[in-house]
């Protein structure tokens, strides 16, 4: 075996993802003497929330406007980078075994390395929205048009239509104002019903600490500033041939059209558990965010013993509630590598675990107030794309499931839905939805996906040249070439 | 109580073609599932239609089989993804061209032609982009290849038309033998039937072992990985001679990788992973036979259990142990292409007592008689 000289064949402690919760543990690892690697996808530490935080310094009209939460992040990148963890940017993960192996892929080659414990920490992702014409070129997720302000300063230069529900799409109005962008108009998505039902978790919320104050402050910053604010928007439309040409919705009992270049979609943010999922660990499904999560205790401890799994990635709560996650799972981690001892371990945490507690309620209101319509969870139009790697409308998943076909995992027999590059992260959630509400059944009886390995695209090449490997197994052969008299034994 | 003429206990794609031929001779079927139909095997493999270099005791029943996937849609109704773009085992080495060179002169002697060499100059203007090391081949040039989980489900679909009952979710738990035949019992429901058909494939051995016929069956996960799309170029499905390979391109152009190595996982939990040592095995073959391929993204590896004899053929036949009952599993990693034909035979069996081809070879005691 060819033997890489600057891997480690064996990793203490694997971080994977450098977000909030990751980056907590392994500030919290290298504390208490836990040799830490973290893999980060990115190129500096940050995850999504904190994107090119170390840059800020340099670039400090770009923090500015993207608030003080953000600047947050820097003294945690400061703390991570006087951890003594090691720091491996570019570097993905592809597979995750029971036993705490993992397949890393970096710009050396791949390489399968043992970990004797994984905390997995993902972070989160955009829930899909599959709205007629939400693949055509000039759609995309708030999220993403964040991810390219914060990232690359890239600002929108027509006027953009935002649409959706959830807290970050009043930040990214914020955000696209401050920076000088024009939004053409908000389409807030937020059902009334949700509003009644929000309501008795309000006083919980505000009790709970700032943060809600200080939403309902963007809030009244982004409404006064003029733009045009469309309430209860339900049915969007997006039309065009080649690209966007306009939108259009239902509000205030009419159907309504704005043509615009840019439309920015966001119905809340979801679990990114492809690791997890391809890790064995079980699932369950949240119908509070309506989402899988990964099974895991209060540190993050799951059904496998070397796995652990915080923030985000283990459940929605935002990045400060993630920060404490990756702390505990940090502590927790070290103490099943025995670094230390059951009683410090809960000392450790008991503080921790109160904090997050009162964040917690904040979270349960915002659960409430937005959650998403059925109508962005199941697309009622037959003509709506789901799979968008396969092309599987809506209404082929309706045909399939009046064929009998039980769930998305037969689904993708039927329709090769979820079978393309993205694996399904796209279309799982929308799929196993429209096949529910098909045949009367709930998401937990449709169950998920099953995530088969290599969780991200490897070349063959790079398979090919796979470090850390033992020999094969012998092949059971696909047919006898020849019965064993011939051959001579 | 359900009351029916045959129980077929497994419903992968040879629970579903028995069903369908003994629903055709006026039968009344009941299939129960342990899991749902085509969950395993019959769902996850690779789909190749192949009579090429199979074992010999197959082969009649490999080319009457290939007879009826020609004509699938009239069989089933269903095209089945089903295409003839024939198979072709390459010789890496002289070696490796030597032992096809034997193999095609064996089956010449039994008398068969559908086996056929070619050299390597024809070999790569059959398959452009090949290694320039290639020695030669052999080619079996009315093979194809269909689409395994959509062909079970034309089974299905065509079973149930025939008035099949198919119970999935339906663990067998006790078969007990009555004066009229079985007695089934599997969690809250109850069947008697007069007779029983076993095709519950890596779980076969378990229900051999309730009728009263010992075997010893073991499992095996042989996995398969699929690329991103590519532009066509590869028609026919390419097999290894010297390493374990079946290689093909869809036709969406995905390409899908098999072989046979196998991942790791547990029949009772009916959990597995893939094992990187042997897709990174696997890869190695691909890379060196398709050194154009070495960008191309693998986006997904998976696999599913197969029953496997130590010789290396199912089972097929008639119980020993048991007047009125018929087996037919265990195919070891390559029952896909055997499934319309077996169907037939089982029905056969069912009705008849006697199969119209050779299926001595398959015998269920075949592993006692020095015992």
């Amino acid at each position: 075996m060819n033997v890489n000289a600057s891997f480690d064949d064996s990793v203490e402690l694997a971080i994977i993802g450098a977000g909030p919760a990751g980056l907590s543990a392994a500030v919290v690892a290298g504390e208490v003497g836990v040799k830490a690697t973290l893999f980060d996808e990115g190129s500096g530490p940050g995850g999504q929330v904190y994107r090119a935080i170390e840059d800020s310094g340099k670039r400090p009209e770009r923090s500015s406007l993207l608030g003080e939460d953000y600047a947050k992040g820097s003294h945690l990148a400061q703390r991570f980078r006087a951890s003594g963890c090691r720091y491996l940017p570019g570097h993905s993960v592809f597979d995750i075994a029971p036993d705490g192996g993992i397949g890393v892929l970096g710009p050396d080659g791949a390489r399968w390395i043992a970990a004797k414990r994984v905390i997995i920490a993902p972070g989160a992702m955009e829930r899909p929205v599959p709205v007629p014409g939400w693949t055509l070129p000039g759609v995309m997720g708030a999220g993403a048009a964040q991810t390219l302000l914060k990232g690359s300063g890239l600002i929108p230069s027509a006027p953009v239509v935002l649409a959706g529900s959830g807290p970050l799409v009043v930040l990214v109005a914020r955000q696209l104002l401050a920076a000088g962008a024009q939004i053409a108009a908000i389409l807030d998505t937020t059902p009334r019903a949700n509003y009644m039902s929000a309501a008795p978790l309000l006083p919980a919320a505000f009790l709970a600490g700032n943060d809600l104050r200080k939403g309902l402050g963007w809030l009244r910053e982004v409404k006064r500033s003029g733009v045009v604010w469309h309430s209860r928007v339900s049915a969007i439309r997006i039309e065009g041939g080649e690209a966007v040409e306009a939108v259009s919705f239902s509000a205030g009992g009419r159907r309504q059209r704005i043509a615009c270049r840019l439309v920015l979609l966001h119905e809340g943010v979801i679990p990114n558990t492809q690791l997890s999922m391809a890790a064995g660990i079980e699932h369950d499904f949240d119908e509070a965010q309506w989402c899988w999560r990964p099974r895991a205790d209060a540190y993050g401890r799951t059904s496998l013993e070397p796995i652990l799994v915080a923030g985000d990635g283990a459940g929605i709560g935002g990045a400060d509630l993630a920060a404490d996650a990756g702390h505990l799972a940090g502590l927790a981690a070290a103490a099943g590598l025995g670094r230390l001892a059951a009683g410090d371990l809960e000392t450790g945490a008991r503080p921790v675990m109160a904090l997050m507690e009162r964040k917690r309620r904040v979270r349960r209101f915002l659960d409430c107030l937005y959650r998403p319509r059925q109508e962005v969870l199941a697309p009622p139009d037959d003509e709506t794309m789901v799979c968008r790697c396969e092309k599987v409308t809506a209404g082929e998943l309706r045909r399939v499931a009046a064929m009998g076909c039980p769930g998305p995992n037969q689904a993708k027999a039927f329709t090769r839905c979820g079978m393309g590059p993205c694996q399904g992260r796209m279309c799982g959630l929308a799929a196993a939805a429209v096949l529910a509400a098909a045949s009367g059944r709930s998401m937990a009886d449709m169950g998920h996906l099953r995530i088969r390995p290599p969780i991200k695209p490897i070349t063959v090449g790079e398979l090919a040249g796979l470090d850390g490997v033992g020999p094969p197994p012998a092949a059971t052969p696909p047919m006898p070439t020849r019965p064993k008299d011939e051959t001579g034994g | 109580m359900i009351r029916c003429d045959v129980v077929v206990i497994g419903g992968g794609i040879h629970g579903c073609s028995a069903a369908l031929n003994l629903a055709r001779r006026g039968l009344k079927v009941v299939v129960l599932e342990k899991d749902h139909v085509g969950r395993h095997a019959s769902g996850a493999n690779a789909g190749g239609v192949r009579t090429l270099l199979r074992h010999e005791a197959e082969v009649p029943l490999a080319l009457a089989s290939r007879e009826i996937w020609h004509d699938i849609q009239t069989e089933l109704g269903d095209p089945c993804g089903y295409h003839t773009v024939g198979q072709l085992a390459v010789a890496e080495t002289d070696e490796g061209l030597h032992e096809l060179e034997h193999r095609a002169e064996r089956m010449q002697t039994l008398g068969y032609s559908h086996e056929e060499l070619i050299d390597a100059d024809e070999l790569k203007t059959l398959v452009p982009g090949i290694a320039a090391t290639v020695r030669g081949g052999l080619i079996a040039r009315e093979d194809g290849a269909a689409s395994p989980y959509h062909t079970t489900m034309a089974f299905r679909q065509a079973a149930s038309a025939k008035g099949v009952e198919i119970r999935e979710g339906t663990e067998v738990d006790t078969l007990e033998a009555t004066a009229g035949g079985w007695h089934v019992r599997a969690g809250e429901t109850a069947v008697e039937a007069g007779f029983l058909v076993n095709t519950a494939g890596a779980w076969g051995g378990r229900i051999a072992g309730l009728i009263g016929d010992e075997v010893l069956l073991s499992w095996f996960l042989p996995m398969m990985m699929v690329t991103a799309r590519v532009e066509p170029f590869l028609e026919p499905v390419i097999i290894g001679t010297e390493r374990p390979l079946s290689f093909k391109q869809m036709p969406n152009g995905t390409l899908v990788i098999g072989g046979g190595r196998p991942a790791t996982g547990d029949r009772e939990t009916m959990t597995y992973r893939p094992d990187f040592a042997g897709l990174k095995a696997t890869a190695e073959t691909v890379r060196d036979l398709f050194p154009m391929l070495g960008n191309v993204p693998v986006v997904r590896a998976w696999a599913g259990f197969e029953g496997h004899f130590p010789d290396e053929i199912p089972v097929i036949g008639l119980s020993r142990a048991a007047p009125n009952a018929v087996h037919a599993f265990g195919f070891c990693g390559h029952g896909f292409q055997l499934a319309p034909i077996v169907g037939r035979l089982v029905a056969e069996l069912v009705t008849e007592g006697k199969a119209s081809l050779p299926i001595e070879a398959f015998a269920v005691d075949r592993f006692n008689m020095t015992g």
